[in-house]
């Protein structure tokens, strides 16, 4: 079976090549048969890599310990969920997981594209399978999953193999890499028509509408990925936290803020057709994010807490990187002529301005995140010393820079093109102003007196309420006209325009998503060895440890501490966190009590015994309103899903058309 | 281009503002990473910065004595002793032989004293230096041999 895998992905990247060359000279030398040949070798790609995906899956389902990487990732008693998604738990397997779904991708694209955009199509086929040749290269050359164990040059096999480390086996985390993958694999998509319609000098805008959808389901993977991380890292790891600025993460993060900001700046183009050089220059740079997220997670590039060993496979990365970024550098400097923009700013209280600002910030965020990520690298570079930058650090920056995002999310989208009257600024403006000064003013007294969180929370009301006059708005006009109640009018204002309405929902995830951010300026947490019947406060609660427990069993021991909660002096009943400590891999898992409710999470870890064993150390966090980070989490979703929905009624915009691009003067007047 | 010229001011203060936070008060946020070879060859400059050494636990060096955590951390021929008595727990994933990051100070003594402790994330996109699974045999790639 291991040849059969071998030989699949040889085959796969010999016809890889085979299908950009055939591809790119089909297209210069117009040879129709050879870009129809092209074309199907993509399709072979996509079978040969199914075949070799498919091997390898039947050897981890089928605990063939043969494979040094079935030996390496999975073991006879894990579950059967947890021995599929060894398939991307370890470097060989996801890089071949990677390669599957960019090849499935490429099939797509050439198969819904197969009588459209003739003149594009084989480069941006061969900027896809330019990719898929560099990846078959990784596949078969520096990290091939088709290895065998061997001793003295006789194949062995292992009774039982190491497994997955029992702290990654929770649903959310099996499903975490495959949605970044299928972000960071989606963005190749409009990237490479970004490439073919600058080479092909295609004056419009088509690549942009062509790949609309394909990159908001892309955006939203993405951030569906990165939001299941954080979804773990909570509930899982123990430490009372969603997000540490570590490397790894950051690299998720990172094509997700500069493709949020393309997603907002397209919008520039198609309805203005400006920010033409900018929305090359963003898809590029989401792209190159995505790789370089990639190839962060294996390690050499910045030490982290998922990757410490300088790694072979980080130069690979960094070459195609740096080839990459020049030659798509030269294309577009070359090509500036044809982006020209079609319209100029005009005022700063516009909806251009709005989204110029927010590209702004957008990126100044992701630059700001890639610096503190590679500054141990560029701190080398410069004196000598590795220095990394801490938690501290990123929020000290990025708390200012959200809560400037969160006001342009208000005020943008009520901003008029090209210049906003003062009357129309009051009329959209006066009262959810005031609400929200109101609502600072109330906190204040209330007894907030922290600058950020103020902001924040008067923020998030203010934005809360643009949107929610928008939607009462087109919904009252709506329902006026046909009797419909309010509700059906706001269902029916969505539909009929969903990329609109869907858009506002999902800046409504944005508000509430903030709201849970800014709770934790008001986190508590405490410590503390306790015995049988000892109690510990924190907020309003107290805590009593009824009983604590151990026992064991084949695969771990385990300790437990039962605790009943008290709040205000009621009893709201008990919580049990656990710490299990597995006795083949000698590592151990926090089972996190966690008492979810909208206003504040109690969250209890069972650190570990203390010295003498005869203790327990527990940690007990209070953390108010994370709740509305999740579901802020899942209404982005919501909102993202709508504006897929196609539109009920077509907007028609009055827009130019290019129509050419002249390189010299051209006279048009009459002869006078 | 008198109307850009709002655009540029209102663009030079937001990005003045982040740089001005990016680098004022940074002093403290800066950890230096050192491996065990190059913290010996620092010398008193050793001494009172925060460092964050990284390496292999060694096997059997985990003691807990006093309310603090000893061990010996190991990269190539180096050692160095680590004691750790920070309040948060001990990571899950830390234990014999696990790749761990020490973040703290170099004391006078020859004991690095750490206030916080990283061990590797437990997934393995990274190659293991032997590249192999706790058995003995090697990788061997492809053909069978007899």
């Amino acid at each position: 079976m291991e040849n059969l895998g071998s030989l699949a992905i040889l085959m796969a990247f010999c016809v890889a090549l085979y299908a950009t060359l055939a591809s790119v000279i089909g297209r210069v030398r117009r040879k129709p048969f050879l870009m129809e040949s092209g074309r199907r070798a993509v399709y072979a790609v996509w079978a040969l890599v199914t075949i070799a995906s498919a091997v390898l899956v039947h050897a981890l389902l089928t605990g063939d310990f043969r494979f040094a990487y079935v030996a390496e990732h999975s073991n006879n008693a894990l579950p059967v969920l947890y021995k599929f998604a060894a398939w991307w738990s370890g470097q060989e397997g996801s890089l071949l997981f990677w390669m599957w779904l960019l090849s499935t991708y490429t099939a797509v694209v050439v198969f819904t594209n197969r009588r459209r955009h003739r003149d594009m199509m084989p480069w941006v086929i061969g900027v896809l399978t330019t990719i898929e040749v560099f990846f078959l290269m990784l596949n078969n050359f520096v990290a091939n999953p088709f290895k065998l164990l061997a001793n003295e040059g006789l194949i062995v096999k292992v009774a039982d193999g190491n497994g997955l480390s029992p702290v990654l086996q929770y649903p959310a985390m099996a499903i975490h890499p495959p949605m970044l993958y299928l972000g960071y694999v989606g963005f190749a998509v409009p990237f490479a028509f970004a490439m073919g319609s600058l080479i092909t000098r295609q004056p419009g805008d088509s690549w942009i509408h062509t790949t609309r959808r394909w990159t908001l389901v892309t955006w939203l993977f993405q951030g569906t990925g990165v939001m299941l991380g954080a979804a773990w890292a909570y509930h899982v790891l123990g430490w009372g936290g969603y997000w540490g600025w570590d490397p790894v993460e950051n690299a998720s993060l990172l094509p997700w803020l500069s493709g949020t900001a393309f997603l907002h700046s397209v919008m520039m183009q198609e309805k203005k057709g400006m920010m033409k050089v900018w929305n090359m220059v963003l898809i590029s740079t989401t792209f190159f994010l995505c790789i370089l997220g990639t190839s962060m997670t294996r390690g050499g590039l910045v030490q982290s807490v998922h990757a410490f060993a300088q790694s072979e496979i980080g130069k690979y990365f960094v070459t195609f990187l740096a080839l990459g970024l020049a030659a798509t550098t030269y294309l577009i400097l070359d090509r500036l002529d044809y982006l020209k923009s079609e319209a100029q700013l005009e005022s700063v209280i516009s909806r251009e301005s709005s989204f110029l600002f927010n590209n702004l910030i957008l990126l100044a965020s992701c630059f700001a995140v890639l610096w503190g990520t590679l500054f141990p690298k560029i701190s080398q570079a410069i004196s000598g010393d590795q220095i990394s930058l801490d938690a501290d650090w990123y929020n000290r920056l990025m708390v200012p820079i959200g809560l400037f995002l969160l006001f342009l999310t208000g005020v943008g989208p009520l901003f008029a093109w090209r210049r906003t009257s003062t009357d129309r600024l009051r009329r959209n403006f006066q009262w959810p102003g005031i609400a929200a000064f109101a609502l600072v003013v109330v906190l204040y007294a209330a007894g907030i007196h922290e600058p950020y969180p103020l902001i924040s929370f008067g923020f998030c009301l203010f934005v809360a309420l643009t949107v929610i006059v928008e939607f009462y708005k087109g919904a009252n006009s709506i329902a006026g006209r046909t009797g419909m109640n309010l509700l059906r009018a706001a269902v029916e204002l969505t539909h009929r325009n969903t990329r609109r309405y869907g858009g506002y929902l999902v800046h409504m995830g944005i508000v509430l998503i903030f709201i849970g951010f800014t709770g934790h300026a008001f986190n508590q947490s405490e410590v503390k060895e306790m015995s049988q019947g000892d109690t510990m406060r924190i907020g309003r609660y107290e805590l009593r440890m009824a009983s604590l427990e151990q026992g064991e069993n084949p695969n771990y021991m385990w300790y437990r501490g039962i605790f009943q909660i008290s709040k205000d002096g009621h009893s709201i009943g008990t919580l049990q966190p656990e710490k299990r400590l597995f006795k083949a891999s000698k590592e151990s898992t926090s089972e996190v009590a966690i008492r979810e409710r909208p206003n504040e999470d109690l969250y209890v870890n069972f650190g570990g015994m203390s010295d003498d064993g005869q203790r327990a150390v527990i940690q007990a966090f209070v953390n108010p309103l994370v709740f509305w980070v999740w579901m802020g989490g899942l209404v982005l979703i919501g909102g993202t899903l709508i504006c897929l929905v196609p539109s009920k009624v077509k907007m028609q915009y009055a827009r130019t058309q290019v129509a050419g691009i002249a390189k010299q003067h051209v006279d048009l007047r009459a002869e006078q | 281009m008198r109307k850009y010229g709002k655009f540029a001011a209102l663009i030079v203060v937001v990005i003045g503002t982040l740089v001005w936070l990016a680098f004022a008060g940074s002093g403290d946020s800066k950890t230096y990473y050192k491996s065990i070879a190059e913290l010996s060859q620092m010398g008193d400059r050793a001494y009172g910065t925060r460092l964050r050494v990284g390496g292999d636990v060694a096997p059997g060096s985990i003691q807990h004595v006093d309310g603090k955590v000893l061990f010996t951390l190991k990269q190539d021929t180096r050692t160095l002793l680590v004691a750790y008595s920070g309040i948060d727990p001990l990571p899950d994933t830390f234990r014999d032989g696990a790749q761990a990051l020490a973040d703290g100070k170099m004391d006078r003594d020859g004991t690095f004293h750490a206030s916080k402790i990283s061990a590797k994330c437990a997934s393995k996109y990274e190659a293991k230096p032997q590249g192999l699974p706790s058995g003995q045999p090697s990788v061997h790639s492809g053909k069978p041999s007899v």
